[in-house]
């Protein structure tokens, strides 16, 4: 957990008094809705179909129970109950209303939450591992680098309207939970041969209407560089970044345009000018802002206590222990995902109620740290084994134990038509549709790791591009269809999904799925297959030939 | 439109002359870059201050053999959204040591102030009236500022710190 | 990604100019009164691309109530009533098409 301190405190009570502000002059009238409108997006504030939607920034996807439970308040009091966590370690209130938004705002400010930059052409909020100083793969805590990266986007004069948006991921880890390969700037942090701390760089990954997977320009940035690095990346992109074309302004289409090659030469030589100045991270700096994170004091315990191997004799508990439960870098404790897609239910989202208990099991069990992740379901890091059982028997009562983590039915899906005014067709409902055709989950299990992602539009917010099965809404004279795409993936292998066929019709879609999951089933190689590597295996064809054939 | 310099709303002592007007006599005079690239020998030879505005799509770095001429610089936000001013101006301070009035022009709204007096812009040419009057307001909203940028105002790695950074203008 | 108000006005049938009001976003419709009401019923209905620009101008004119007025086809029954005339305006109309989460 990071620890806010007194800067970082009215830092935020003075961001709120100038949304406060700037929220007051619009509804007098002096500002108009043209120039509102980036004042509020860079506070998170949209306006969707039937109301503002306030998307709050969960910096590196770590919360503290006391702000999990504010959360909950402000979906009770200023919303309808409930919350959606989304792709980007944000969560997203659908109902608020402009005026009660500056009283939401100072209600989530004094536990340090805030909606800053989690919207507008600025650096928005910096995504890494969501089993960050848990998972023993990890060569340091990605968080320190995200918190630094944090603080040095924040209301940054010169980079506060640039083109277009800019998102950055951070992992620490060989295996890459935080997709970096698919953002505008991806680090991954290792270690040199000389044991030294230091970031590969990739720029211009991203998905949206033309994805791509990043480019590394460095395989070794010492990491005491990073902010220097990252300020030269952000000059060269914000002059030379295309402004004439909103859908050409990311900076993907700068690299691409330009080379891979060019552009580092551009960024190499702004770097050198800046890069012993003012960015310089002194040891000390980096200390300090290690020193305030803070960590559970781990007791000494042994994997597999008594309590644990006990309950393990229940089968429902034993079903989710293999599914939800992670190897923890402690021995004796464990990681645990809790899953927010129960079978048919809005993928992400989480009742006020929901929140209110998984804050209490926080604290109870788990070092009052709550995790989010891109797949829009929480984590708690760091629960003893002994505990499991008592934590699963209260997750379960709450509907909060399905054992899908990974599953089929674990899909990933934005908004869509039903809240977002930029979609052209629904998301949730084909998820959950998608979810009952597997409600049965020992035939998921059954099935094996199979990602799903769902958007409904172009933009991409459920990363259709990189699910194993992605699934994109798309208008056709004013009915939805959903083109569907095989074998992309978000990890250290990240690449994007080819197109299986013509886009079929809302009705259609679970059916299909169904049709390319049984035919996976028939063609791989074995049970330890995975899906996506069936379809690496044998191409998109063979499915192509039986899902069409059948529809 | 009213004009802030270092946070008073002030006459204008430029004129800004289009490039097929002719030049007042004696005046100092802002002008486009075309016409301060051709009529560079004219505009030296009347002995009034000269100043220029540059555009966002030229590269900043090429003013540098100019500097010595000018009075004034000039940059545009052709919209309060189109930033790149922002990097043009940092640059001309902290790489090409510009000492000399830097003006923001254009879409220039209230809740930029901040951004441009940090990225090193002195003279502020306000869109609207009440926006200048705020100007004062606007730019002390904030006590805390998390990185160094072109100003003299301490960053919070620096603060937390307590220590200064050699380079930077105040 | 594209959002009624950035495309090309197409009127072939009824239609109705609406907005979101500003203080709390709520889907409303211009009336003929020239005022905005959350009710459908109310919306003023026009049927020719000149007529519904007419109505969009007018009510594009004051931002102060409602925001991001576009033009919205609408269906009239054999009784006069007014439906939202394709899926986005009935979400808009109706909420989210699945059960909410409580």
């Amino acid at each position: 957990m990071y620890a806010y301190d007194e800067f970082d405190r009215a830092f935020l009570a003075e961001r709120v008094a100038e949304f406060r502000d700037q929220v007051g002059r619009r509804l007098s009238g002096a500002l108009s809705e043209d120039e509102f409108k980036p004042l509020r997006l860079m506070n998170g504030v949209y306006l969707q179909l039937h109301a503002y939607m306030l998307r709050i920034a969960i910096p590196y996807g770590t919360l503290n129970a006391a702000q999990l439970r504010r959360m909950a308040h402000v979906a009770r009091v200023y919303d309808r109950g409930y919350g959606h966590f989304t792709t980007r370690q944000n969560i997203q209130f659908n109902w608020i209303k402009l005026e009660e938004l500056p009283e939401a705002m100072a209600a989530l400010a004094e536990v340090g939450v805030h909606g800053i930059q989690t919207s507008g052409n600025c650096i928005r909020n910096v995504t890494t591992d969501q089993w960050a100083a848990a998972t023993p793969e990890e060569c340091d805590d990605p968080r320190i680098w995200a918190e630094i990266l944090r603080q040095y986007s924040t209301l940054h004069p010169e980079f506060t309207y640039l083109p277009r948006k800019f998102k950055i991921a951070v992992t620490a880890a060989g295996h890459d939970r935080a997709a970096i390969k698919v953002h505008d700037v991806g680090l991954r942090l290792h270690r040199n041969a000389a044991g030294e701390l230091g970031f590969e760089v990739l720029v211009g990954g991203g998905l949206g209407r033309t994805p791509f997977v990043g480019k590394s320009i460095r395989d070794f940035l010492p990491a005491r560089e990073l902010l220097s690095y990252i300020e030269a990346i952000m000059r060269v992109y914000n002059q030379y970044g295309r402004r004439d074309n909103i859908y050409k302004a990311r900076i993907k289409i700068l690299v691409h345009e330009i080379g891979a090659e060019e552009f580092s030469k551009a960024v190499e030589a702004e770097w050198a000018a800046i890069r012993d100045g003012a960015l310089h991270l002194t040891d000390e700096a980096i200390a300090e802002i290690r020193d305030r994170f803070i960590y559970p004091a781990f007791e000494t315990r042994t994997d597999q206590p008594a309590e644990l191997v006990d309950a393990l004799a229940d089968p429902r508990f034993a079903t989710w222990h293999r599914n939800s439960v992670h190897t923890h870098k402690v021995p004796g404790y464990s990681i645990v995902t809790i899953s927010l897609k129960p079978v048919g239910a809005p993928p992400g989202d989480a009742t006020a109620d929901q929140m209110d208990i998984i804050a209490d099991l926080a604290e109870r069990y788990g070092s009052s740290e709550i995790r989010v992740g891109h797949e829009q379901n929480l984590c708690l890091p760091h629960v003893a084994q002994k505990d499991l059982p008592a934590l699963w028997a209260a997750l379960d009562a709450a509907g909060l134990a399905t054992p899908n983590v990974n599953l089929v039915n674990d899909i990933i899906a934005c908004p869509g038509l039903d809240y977002c005014a930029l979609a052209n067709a629904r998301a949730i409902p084909v998820a959950q549709e998608i979810a009952k055709r597997f409600a049965d989950l020992d035939r998921a299990r059954g099935v094996g790791r199979l990602h799903i992602n769902i958007s409904g539009c172009i933009n991409a917010c459920g990363h259709h591009h990189v699910g194993h099965i992605g699934i994109l809404g798309v208008e056709k004279n004013g009915q939805e269809f959903y083109q569907i795409t095989l074998g992309g993936r978000a990890d250290e292998h990240a690449q994007l999904g080819t197109l299986l066929g013509p886009a079929v019709s809302y009705e259609q879609v679970p059916g299909l799925v169904e049709d390319v999951v049984d035919t996976y089933m028939e063609l791989r190689a074995g049970p330890h297959e995975l899906f996506i590597d069936t379809v690496a295996r044998l191409g998109v064809e063979p499915f192509k030939e039986r899902v069409y054939a059948a529809h | 439109m009213p004009l802030i310099e270092k946070g008073h709303i002030v006459e204008d002592s430029f004129v800004r002359v289009a490039d097929d007007e002719a030049l007042p006599e004696g005046a100092s005079v802002l002008v486009g870059i075309d016409r301060f690239l051709t009529e560079a020998e004219a505009l030296k030879a009347r002995q009034a201050p000269v100043g220029v505005v540059w555009p966002n799509n030229r590269p900043i770095a090429e003013i540098a053999p100019h500097l010595g001429q000018l009075s004034l610089i000039a940059l545009n936000f052709p919209s309060f959204r189109d930033g790149r001013a922002y990097s043009q101006a940092r640059l001309l301070r902290e790489r090409l040591g510009w000492q000399g009035p830097l003006r923001a022009i254009g879409n220039v709204l209230r809740d930029q102030f901040l951004l441009m007096e940090r990225s090193g812009f002195d003279q502020i040419e306000a869109v609207k009236e009440a926006d200048a009057e705020a100007f004062d307001e606007a730019t002390h909203r904030y006590t805390v500022f998390y990185q160094p940028a072109t100003d003299a105002r301490p960053s919070l790695l620096r603060q937390r710190l307590g220590r200064t950074v050699p380079g930077v203008r105040s | 990604m594209a959002a009624p108000q950035q495309q090309k006005l197409k009127v072939n049938g009824p239609v109705a100019v609406t907005a979101n009001r500003l203080t709390d976003g709520a889907v409303v419709w211009r009336t003929k009164a020239g005022g905005w009401s959350v009710e459908l019923a109310d919306a003023a209905v026009v049927t020719t691309a000149d007529d519904a620009l007419a109505l969009l101008a007018e009510a594009g004119q004051r931002d102060l109530d409602a925001v991001g007025p576009y033009v919205a086809p609408v269906i009239v029954d054999a009784d006069g009533a007014l439906a939202p005339g394709n899926l986005r305006e009935r979400i808009r109309v109706a909420g989210p098409t699945f059960e909410l989460p409580h």
